[in-house]
């Protein structure tokens, strides 16, 4: 009882610091000042299409690196916490895993080419349309897990998975320190030559970093899943 | 004025779905529930005009959380039953 | 005031996501199973996303993607602001990490003997 109480002050509290907040600031009329900077600017500093792309990569491109830091940590703390071992489970699992369906066998055979086809579509094509590295590289996790779900007793290759990981975040930090020596700053993308604005080689190095970022959020993806199911050593 | 009001009712559709998720006896119905509040949220945030955001809410929220969510459950052998509470009950099976 | 010029005067996309943080909180402190505050949590961070990104929400404009719809010279004239959604972007994935961290504690309590209720934790001693 006494908890109930509690717990309804708690909502009503923050209810009374919270919706007077959301409930009376009105619908902003146009951007501020930074972000109407970087609306006009973009274009001609970076020749990227979609703004928030040069944003995420090259504007605030160091907020990005601490991101796909945390997203590292977690795998690795998921990845130590669910071991096999600290599970409890032997070295023989008990193959009681009923087989996948038919249909589900069948469409993974013809679906797992066209998501990873597709995912690196999306972060390939990160500057000029809606999408980018994690969009790009949940859908190549999704095709892994597909393949996971088709065929239960297959295992994900835990060495691929962290060399891929490893290799494309030191790269990432690599084209970040090549902005900061032969451009003007920390993952500066005008190491590689811009371009023409809308083609697909173009805004300098964003298209290779966001590659790299999408690589390595696919891989620490398939890793928690990896673990989750209960296969990693 | 239509996209207001297309989203005020997707904002009610998603704090329904939300309230259900929380009410749940079972816990699928509610696994369920929050997969379909991310998806109503990505549809909202597409209507104010934020493509790579309700693209990447799509996927992640309604596509990867969901699946993390029913392996973790299958794995720790927990009931559907929220209330079910199968103490000393362990992965192996009866291991204290 | 009527129901027209209330609903024309406030941000709806922060009105949603500020009752569903109030919606998730209540989920988190009234439910005492472990993986209905996983679930509760999930609902909380989309809540918090959502109010982010009602700072950049500017009616009848587009999004911030140089086309043939809204060129650079007109850029910053009909574009939504690029700024929140940046950070939204990130915090979206954070919180799949911080599910996925939450679920992984789930699992271990259960595989190591505990219960999937918060309360029989209760006792735990340092």
């Amino acid at each position: 009882m006494m908890r109930r109480v509690l717990v309804f002050l708690a909502v009503a509290g923050l209810a009374a610091a919270l919706l007077p907040l959301a409930l009376g600031t009105g619908v902003p009329e146009a951007p501020g000042a930074l972000a109407t900077a970087y609306l006009e600017d973009a274009p001609g500093d970076f020749g990227a299409a979609n703004v928030v792309t040069a944003i995420v990569v090259s504007y605030r491109g160091f907020d990005t690196l601490g991101e796909v830091a945390v997203l590292f940590a977690a795998t690795a703390g998921v990845g130590a916490f669910l071991t096999r071992k600290r599970l409890g489970i032997g070295d023989a699992e008990p193959a009681d895993k009923p087989a996948a369906t038919e249909i589900l066998v069948t469409a993974t055979g013809l679906l797992t080419g066209l998501l990873v086809m597709f995912g690196v579509y999306i972060f390939l094509h990160g500057h000029l349309t809606p999408g980018g590295g994690f969009q790009g590289g949940v859908v190549i996790a999704t095709a892994l897990l597909l393949g996971l779900l088709a065929r239960p007793e297959s295992k994900l290759s835990h060495g691929i998975l962290s060399a891929v990981e490893s290799l494309s975040g030191a790269a990432y930090v690599g084209m970040g320190l090549a902005g900061a020596f032969l451009a003007w700053g920390f993952l500066d993308p005008r190491v590689l030559p811009l371009g023409r604005i809308g083609s697909l080689v173009s805004a300098g190095s964003i298209p290779v970093i966001y590659s790299l970022i999408g690589l390595k959020v696919g891989a620490e993806l398939s890793g928690i899943l990896d673990a989750l199911k209960g296969d990693r050593e | 004025m239509l996209v207001d009001a297309a989203i005020l009712v997707s904002g009610f559709v998603m704090i329904a779905a939300g309230i259900g998720a929380v009410l749940a006896r079972s816990l699928l119905v509610s696994i369920l529930l929050s997969g379909g509040v991310s998806l109503v949220a990505s549809l909202v945030f597409l209507l104010m005009g934020a493509p790579d955001v309700a693209m990447t809410e799509a996927a992640i929220g309604s596509g990867l959380t969901t699946v993390v969510y029913l392996y973790a459950m299958a794995r720790a052998r927990q009931p559907d039953e929220e209330d079910a509470d199968p103490l000393g009950d362990a992965v192996k099976g009866g291991r204290r | 005031m009527s129901i027209l010029e209330f609903v024309s005067r406030i941000n709806p996309v922060a009105a949603s996501g500020a009752v569903l943080v109030l919606v998730g909180v209540w989920g988190v402190l009234a439910r005492p199973n472990l993986f209905k505050i996983a679930i509760a949590t999930s609902v909380l961070e989309t809540g918090v996303n959502l109010v982010i990104l009602s700072t950049g929400y500017i009616r009848g404009r587009t999004a911030p993607i140089l086309d043939s719809a809204a060129d650079a010279s007109t850029a910053a004239a009909r574009m939504t602001d690029p700024v929140p959604q940046a950070l939204v972007l990130t915090a979206i994935v954070i919180g799949l990490a911080v599910t996925a961290l939450q679920l992984s504690y789930a699992v271990r309590l259960r595989a190591a003997g505990g219960g999937s209720s918060i309360e029989s934790y209760g006792d735990e001693k340092w």
